[in-house]
């Protein structure tokens, strides 16, 4: 007969869920400028704490303060934040236009504008991102047709990827922005072994791999880490962490790890957290992982601690798992009116100008749009031709594919 | 030309490959120092060094989604699973990103990717190290399946599905890597050295992917095999006097169909047979495409005699191997339907 007393399951659930008040008091926020900026070369032994901290620019003053500031001029900020503002604007009209039935699915990236916009600045032509679904971003901010992206998402006669890809999962070799696959994680490993052979050719581009909080659970987020462990590659392992993983919170996937940046630290990889809502602090530690990746110091495990405002997709309703005025009570604000009330005290920007760039932005997206939609949507207009389907499953069709086409008549 | 077993001109393959063309680069579980469990890349390290010839970690998952990268960013990576049973946490990064890249981004990321793996059975290794998952990859728009039987075509597909531009999984009949084995395990074993198909062009030289070969040509029955099977369907035909005409598929994807159905309207008979399970198998689909491209010459069903759709057993593995007295009993009696 035992004594021991009988086991029992733990599953964490969120602070607090629809109905409660919104509590984000375990979210603990170093001042701006608190954090130090060890060097590139830095032994990663050394600078454990920076996975348990959060890396900050911008005070509650607006001003850029710390080791991390400085970095950018005024013309960049000021670039910075209409990229930000065409992407929220984007955003806003593809989710009219998916409500609209023009397309079937949209995902947007309120609240998490500067991670992306941010991150590309501090890379370099040749560079290659590995993303998700969640870094148009990496697109807009490197001057990526937003005409082209509108075709993709309509799949239109002009979508460059022809129909095949369901909408935002774009793909631009060009503008280092890897195709996205709907599978979660895959593309992290991949990125690795991208690095591994620039490395092996002794080329000197570098990859960027890009996850969000949930899908770190998957195993390959960890051949991720032990291959870029193992061969320093030059990579960037970017962790996205809006909170929510459609209606999962993120202590899920982050199980009884203090932070997810601290997953790096059993793999000896230096591994920081920054305010995923700070443009400055992002591309702050942005550039300083780029710079070790570029001088071959091996891999950087970046956390981008952020909130995720409105919904997964336009598949999900996320009232229905946490509370209504959550996004209000995120402690990390809103990126674009930080950069745009850093930009003002800085002396760089006034309201006046920034009503005049929103219409401006308003104007272009929806001159964007317009032609976009003269090339078709989704139910009208232009599309790809059934015949496309065929194409390029092999660089040459075998037969079987030969016949099956011709069996469909196109 | 040179007497080589199918390791060495598995071997010779990727050695020809690394010295013509940079992008070659071979990785995988003890294939760096070591030179594979199976000895397949032996040297390889030590000839193009460390980072063209590499150990990786135990990972299959890692192994095919950093190849993929590799393959994406244009090296040409031809990597190894140990087991062909192994591969099941990498079947993710093959069948929804490698045999994908080209078609949804409209070709702007390709994967010219070789995935070796050792595959069947014959040598007592239980359910983890005698698997047959070929109709898991041919089931999968975008890949491309080699099963090869002997040391001279596996060299010369395996230069073919290096320098293919698509992803292609290269599957190597271990029973055959040291010789020919017509599943009589009774037997003294025959090694390469003494069979014609043990010569092996040296330098470069490859066998177009698609196209099957016959090894043994008859008038009374066609057998379509694949891998260690040739043999033991050639054993089958001695043994039994039926006069079977006997191709060996060497790819599975894309099919050889011209060679099959010019075949099968000849003999009016065909017996499939593989070593993988029966239910939803290779030769399903093999059975399919026959009666459609041949319904009306075919004077008996189909007959298919496979593994059993049981694990792969350990001490049974005798019975489970569908060896020349199976074969031969599904010849008679196709021939006499």
């Amino acid at each position: 007969m035992t004594t021991d007393a009988p086991l029992s399951l733990h599953v964490p659930e969120p602070a607090v869920r629809p109905g409660g008040t919104p509590d984000f008091s375990n979210v603990k926020i170093p001042k701006a400028g608190a954090v130090p900026r060890p060097e590139v070369d830095v032994d990663p032994e050394s600078i454990r704490d920076l996975a348990f901290s959060i890396i900050r620019v911008l005070n509650r003053t607006g001003e850029a303060v710390g080791p991390w500031a400085g970095l950018l001029s005024d013309e960049e900020l000021i670039e910075g934040m209409r990229h930000m503002m065409t992407l929220r604007t984007f955003d806003a009209r593809m989710l009219i236009a998916q409500r609209q039935g023009k397309t079937s699915f949209y995902m947007q990236h309120l609240g998490e504008e500067a991670i992306s916009c941010a991150f590309r600045k501090a890379l370099s032509p040749g560079d290659m991102n590995f993303p998700t679904y969640r870094q148009a971003g990496l697109l807009i901010a490197d001057g990526y047709p937003m005409v082209d992206m509108m075709c993709q998402i309509y799949s239109n006669a002009r979508d460059p990827l022809k129909g095949r890809q369901l909408p935002v999962m774009y793909s631009s070799k060009e503008h280092g922005f890897f195709t996205i696959s709907g599978n979660l994680a895959t593309q992290y490993i991949q990125a690795v072994g991208w690095a591994m052979a620039s490395a092996i050719r002794n080329d000197t581009k570098i990859a960027a791999a890009w996850i969000g909080d949930g899908s770190t659970a998957e195993s390959d987020f960890h051949a991720a880490l032990v291959f870029a462990s193992t061969y320093k590659a030059p990579v960037i392992l970017n962790i996205v962490n809006n909170q929510w993983a459609i209606s999962t919170f993120q202590g899920i996937a982050r199980g009884g790890a203090g932070t997810f940046a601290a997953r790096g630290l059993g793999f000896g990889i230096p591994s920081l957290r920054v305010d995923g809502n700070d443009y400055l602090a992002v591309y702050a530690v942005a550039k300083w992982a780029v710079e070790r990746a570029r001088r071959n110091l091996g891999p950087t495990l970046v956390e981008y601690v952020t909130y995720r405002a409105g919904a997964h997709s336009t598949s999900d309703d996320p009232s229905a798992y946490r509370p209504k005025t959550e996004s209000d009570a995120w402690p990390l604000g809103d990126p674009l009116i930080r950069l745009k009330n850093h930009l003002i005290v800085r002396g760089a920007w006034s309201e006046e100008r920034h009503k005049q760039a929103e219409a401006e932005i308003l104007d272009t997206v929806i001159a964007a749009q317009k032609e976009a939609e003269s090339y078709g949507t989704l139910h009208a207009g232009g599309k790809p031709s059934a015949r496309d389907m065929f194409d390029g499953v092999y660089a040459e069709m075998p037969p079987h594919l030969r016949r099956q086409r011709q069996q469909a008549g196109v | 030309m040179a007497r080589m077993t199918m390791i060495e001109a598995i071997r010779d393959a990727m050695d020809v490959m690394m010295a013509r063309d940079e992008r070659v680069v071979v990785f995988g579980e003890d294939v760096g120092y070591f030179g594979g469990v199976f000895r397949c890349t032996a040297g390889l390290q030590q000839e193009y060094g460390k980072t063209r010839c590499f150990d990786a970690p135990i990972n299959e998952a890692g192994i095919v989604g950093a190849a993929i990268g590799m393959a994406s960013y244009g090296l040409h990576p031809c990597i190894e699973i140990q087991f062909a049973d192994y591969m099941y946490p990498a079947y993710d990064q093959i069948v929804s990103e490698a045999a994908r890249l080209r078609y949804r981004s409209n070709g702007e990321f390709t994967c010219p990717l070789v995935v070796r793996m050792p595959t069947g059975g014959g040598i007592f290794g239980g359910q983890t190290h005698s698997q047959s998952p070929e109709a898991l990859f041919t089931h999968v728009s975008g890949l491309k399946t080699v099963v090869p039987s002997n040391p001279h075509d596996a060299k010369g597909l395996l230069i073919a599905a290096i320098e293919d531009p698509d992803p292609v999984i290269f599957l190597e009949p271990k029973r055959l890597y040291n010789g020919p084995f017509d599943g009589h395990h009774d037997r003294p074993i025959t090694p390469w050295s003494k069979h014609n198909l043990g010569e092996v062009p040296s330098g470069h030289f490859t066998l177009p992917l698609g196209k099957a070969s016959i090894v043994r040509e008859g008038t009374a029955v066609t057998v379509l095999a694949y891998g260690t099977m040739v043999y033991v369907a050639q054993a089958a035909a001695t043994e039994t006097g039926v006069d079977a005409e006997i191709i060996d598929l060497r790819t599975l994807l894309p099919l050889d169909m011209e060679t099959i159905t010019a075949s099968i309207r000849k003999t009016g008979r065909c017996v499939i047979v593989h070593e993988a399970t029966l239910t939803s198998g290779f030769g399903a689909e093999l059975a399919a495409l026959v009666q459609e491209a041949c319904f009306f010459q075919l004077e008996a069903p189909i007959a298919r005699v496979t593994g059993w759709d049981t694990p792969y057993p350990h001490a049974q593995e005798w019975d489970y191997f569908p060896g020349p007295a199976r074969v031969g009993r599904a010849l008679i009696e196709t021939v006499e339907a």
